[in-house]
């Protein structure tokens, strides 16, 4: 007994070691794969994942987002709350106190003065600043001292935690960036490609597209970390080499976003050489039901608009059954393996926002018929689909060209044609389909289809802006030009209600318990949108690499600065 | 040497005569036996063989096996049967590949006889060609399919209508080359002694086409005609491939490349099939061809 014990204090020693003994710089060199590599490091002016990602080793903000969504700080001293006196009571002001102390990685003090600059620099009108939306509803920044950050909203915030939090809007140095206000920002070269940070890493070579070369940063704030040296950020190549190259060859210690199939997982997995972290987001990949006729026999500019109710996808039995008849595991085992999970929820989290509907989850061909046949749908004339009043349901069902896409198309259509459904399929390039190309039939906005599937996701953890895009006004169409985000031409005024009320609500409790009722109204008691998988993030880590965890709030290199080498 | 024995044979034919050059080219005759070996699997295959349907779950069970007794090519990740697909992809295939080149053969030997015959439609008829040749054909064809695809599917339904578009849009596009190489004979034939004969004792032209210079023309248009097969089925799989060709649960051969090629390293065999099976309708049809060029020419025929 007293031995087992010795020997388990001596193996949790060491596995441990590495992480209580480190050092900064201990650790040697760390190679990180981005197969889309990056092009820039400055993430106010590109939006693209691998930029922001790989900028967030050397740029920070105040606060981050760790891997369950909660705000935790980084540069600031603490977390501003109503509770703590951070941010008033009226939710238009929020006050950010600096750690004392900070310094650049050139050795200059870390003030006050940083983020209003950095405020000022990405709210230039002439700047195209790609983060714009953290800043959204600002109208005041004041430093009244060196250490202290006020915002002031233009009306109530009940989600003040946009500007300087997450790796979308860090804050730039502004002695380094002043002369790149304005029309000036994407001409500063070297400003954007090897910018001055807090963060672990300092950049000493950038190759655009190619190779980023970062070392420790000598004035970050934690002296022991980070632990590795000098860090090698490459690109090139897709997912599947990706992922190859650290389950496999293992050539690099961390590969991002390595979407492969479930073969490919198992079969990468059993080399050994690493693990494929999966982390939850809010993608959910689902099938939108089209309120409104998309016939093709309506005059152009008739077509999917709320003009013309659809004919049988406007009855709710219809919807329902269509939905019951789908087994969501199975679409996961085909499609996403450990990446994926099979959902009902528009919204699947993070937890205080996710409603505990499960209903969908279990397959019910026998009740998704019975269903049909009580409310007047049977296939009268036997040709295997049923028919009221002389319409059939027969669906156009489209979505973009993928190969995991058309899997499920396939499956789906198996399921809907078993259920007495005639189902036409169509896949359309994803660079059309996602186009927003007001002068194509073929986007989904225009959605000229009964039914269509694709994946969305919302930026950061509140699902306010997300739950908003199904009100009425936000309907596409000819006379917006076909922009809008309500796609499935969902209107109800009820719904509108209460995304009101969600909008004026602080209290995180009650938000999330109207943001749950939102869910549903969408989805388990109406039927407009079906969930199929909540889709998670994939990537690769070496078995020598610790330290590591994903997170799907913020980027996903959020706690580089506690990699570690396992020995 | 059945020149010596004149006295005894009776007199060949021309069909014989060009059967009997035919059979004499090796390449040519085992072309022949692949593609009718190709054409009987996928048309006369499904009535003679083919699993039973599965549902989902149960298809799901046997996803991804090997060749078997059940499954002679194995199944695929959904767990169809890939050699039912196979034959189903293999009628579209084959059909649109010589559709498409009937199409575009035609069309190229009417613009090229037109322009070689006829000075005065030369000029422009062979602009047209090159306007057609400077055209982009990608988004040619994305333009076409995009614009028509709903109207022509309405009609004809959605699978009926991709393929009279499809077949459409490649014969449209593709007759250019044939159009050149048929002028370039024609200018040729057309100065030749016998031709003059015709005409001096009142042949009017288009006896003139059909009598004396389409013939002779026969064995370039068989050679461009039996390049056009090929191209015309790898073009196919890319409108697929784009998703603008068929409904993505109709399989072509393309297709099925398509969607092998992520399992390439697992299941080769996947893109092996449908690999082998373009190659081996392209090399047949491009032996055919060659055979046919040598049987239908009276200089090699008899040699």
């Amino acid at each position: 007994m007293k031995l087992t014990t010795a020997l388990l204090g001596a193996a949790a020693a060491l596995a441990f070691a590495p992480a209580a003994f480190a050092e900064r710089g201990a650790d040697g060199n760390v190679n990180v794969l981005y197969w889309q590599a990056p092009s820039i490091l400055n993430p106010y002016l590109s939006s693209g994942t691998k930029d922001v990602e790989t900028a967030s080793l050397i740029l920070e903000g105040l606060a981050g987002f760790d891997d369950k969504g909660v705000v935790f700080a980084r540069l600031a001293e603490s977390v501003p709350t109503v509770e703590n006196g951070g941010i008033t009571a009226d939710l238009t002001q929020i006050t950010w106190k600096l750690k004392p102390g900070l310094l650049w990685s050139d050795g200059t003090p870390v003030t006050s003065a940083d983020a209003k600059f950095t405020y000022e620099y990405c709210t230039h009108p002439e700047g195209g600043c790609a983060q714009a939306a953290r800043y959204e509803g600002i109208a005041a920044v004041e430093t009244p001292d060196d250490l202290t950050i006020v915002i002031n909203f233009a009306a109530p915030k009940p989600n003040p935690y946009t500007a300087f939090v997450g790796g979308t809007s860090p804050i730039l140095q502004a002695a380094q960036f002043a002369n790149c206000l304005g029309a000036a920002a994407s001409t500063c070269t070297d400003q954007n490609f090897m910018p001055i940070g807090t963060g672990p890493f300092v950049v000493t070579e950038f190759k655009v597209n190619d190779t980023v070369s970062l070392a420790a940063n000598p004035n970050y704030r934690d002296p022991a970390k980070p632990a590795f040296a000098t860090m090698t950020i490459k690109g090139g190549g897709d997912a599947g080499a990706a992922a190859r190259a650290v389950m496999e060859t293992g050539e690099f210690d961390y590969a991002w976003n390595t979407q492969i199939n479930p073969e490919q997982q198992a079969q990468m997995t059993a080399a050994g050489k690493g693990v494929l972290l999966n982390g939850f987001g809010t993608l959910v990949e689902r099938i939108e039901m089209n309120m409104t006729n998309p016939s093709p026999d309506l005059p152009e500019g008739e077509r999917s608009t709320t003009k013309n109710p659809h004919p049988f996808l406007s009855d709710i039995n219809v919807r329902k059954a269509l939905s019951m008849a789908i087994d969501r595991q199975i679409l996961v085992d085909i499609g996403y393996g450990s990446a994926g999970r099979p959902t009902c929820n528009l919204v699947p989290a993070p937890e205080m926002f996710a409603s505990d509907n499960t209903g969908c989850l279990t397959q019910d061909m026998e009740g998704a018929k019975a269903l049909l046949e009580s409310s007047g749908w049977v296939d009268a004339d036997g040709d295997g689909v049923r028919e009221k009043d002389g319409m059939k349901l027969k669906i156009l069902y489209q979505t973009s060209t993928n190969p995991v896409r058309q899997d499920f198309q396939a499956v789906i259509k198996d399921w809907w044609t078993e259920l007495g459904v005639e189902v036409e399929l169509k896949n359309i390039d994803a660079s059309v389909f996602f186009g927003g190309d007001a002068g194509n039939p073929d986007t989904f906005q225009k959605f000229y289809a009964d039914v269509e599937m694709y994946a969305n996701n919302f930026d950061g953890t509140d699902p306010e802006p997300y739950l908003a895009q199904y009100k009425c006004d936000k309907i596409p169409g000819p006379d917006n030009q076909w922009q809008g985000e309500n796609i499935n031409r969902f209107c109800d005024p009820a719904y509108d209600a209460l995304v009101d009320e969600l909008s004026k609500t602080a209290d995180l409790a009650k938000r999330g318990e109207i943001a749950k009722k939102l869910n549903d109204m969408l989805t388990k008691d109406s039927f407009v949108v079906v969930a199929l998988v909540d889709r998670g993030r994939l990537s690769a880590a070496s078995n020598t690499l610790g330290g590591v965890v994903l997170n799907t709030w913020d980027t996903e290199l959020w706690n580089a600065e506690n990699w570690f080498r396992m020995k | 040497m059945t020149d010596s024995d004149i006295g005894v044979a009776p007199p060949e034919t021309l069909r014989a005569a060009v059967w009997g050059q035919f059979r004499k080219h090796r390449g040519a005759v085992f072309g022949l036996v692949v593609l009718v070996l190709l054409i009987v699997f996928s048309v006369l295959g499904p009535f003679v063989w083919g699993p039973e349907k599965l549902s989902v779950a149960e298809a799901l069970k046997s996803k991804n096996l090997g060749s078997s007794f059940v499954h002679p090519m194995g199944t695929d990740q959904l767990g169809r049967d890939t050699m039912q697909r196979m034959m189903a992809a293999g009628k579209v295939s084959l059909a649109v590949g010589f559709v498409a080149m009937i199409i575009a053969i035609f069309l190229g030997t009417l613009v090229g006889v037109l322009a070689g015959y006829f000075r005065r439609l030369d000029g422009p008829l062979m602009r047209l060609t090159d306007m057609f040749l400077a055209l982009p054909l990608i988004p040619l064809l994305l333009v076409m399919v995009m614009l028509f695809r709903d109207k022509i599917a309405r009609n004809l339904g959605p699978e009926m209508g991709a393929f009279v578009l499809i077949v459409f849009a490649i014969g449209v596009t593709s007759w250019m080359h044939a159009a050149r190489i048929v002028r370039g004979e024609v200018l040729a034939l057309k100065e030749r002694e016998y031709v003059l004969a015709s005409r001096s004792i009142g042949a009017t032209s288009r006896r003139v086409i059909l009598r004396h210079i389409l013939p002779n023309v026969v064995s370039p248009v068989m050679v461009a005609a039996t390049l056009g097969v090929a191209e015309a089925i790898i073009t196919e799989s890319v409108l697929s491939f784009l998703g603008l060709g068929f409904p993505p649960d109709f399989p072509t051969w393309g297709r099925l490349l398509y969607e092998g090629l992520e399992y390439m390293q697992l299941y080769p065999e996947r893109v092996i099939f449908p690999g082998l099976a373009i190659s081996l309708t392209v090399l047949s049809v491009n032996y055919i061809g060659d055979g046919l060029r040598d049987a239908l020419d009276p200089r090699i025929r008899g040699r």
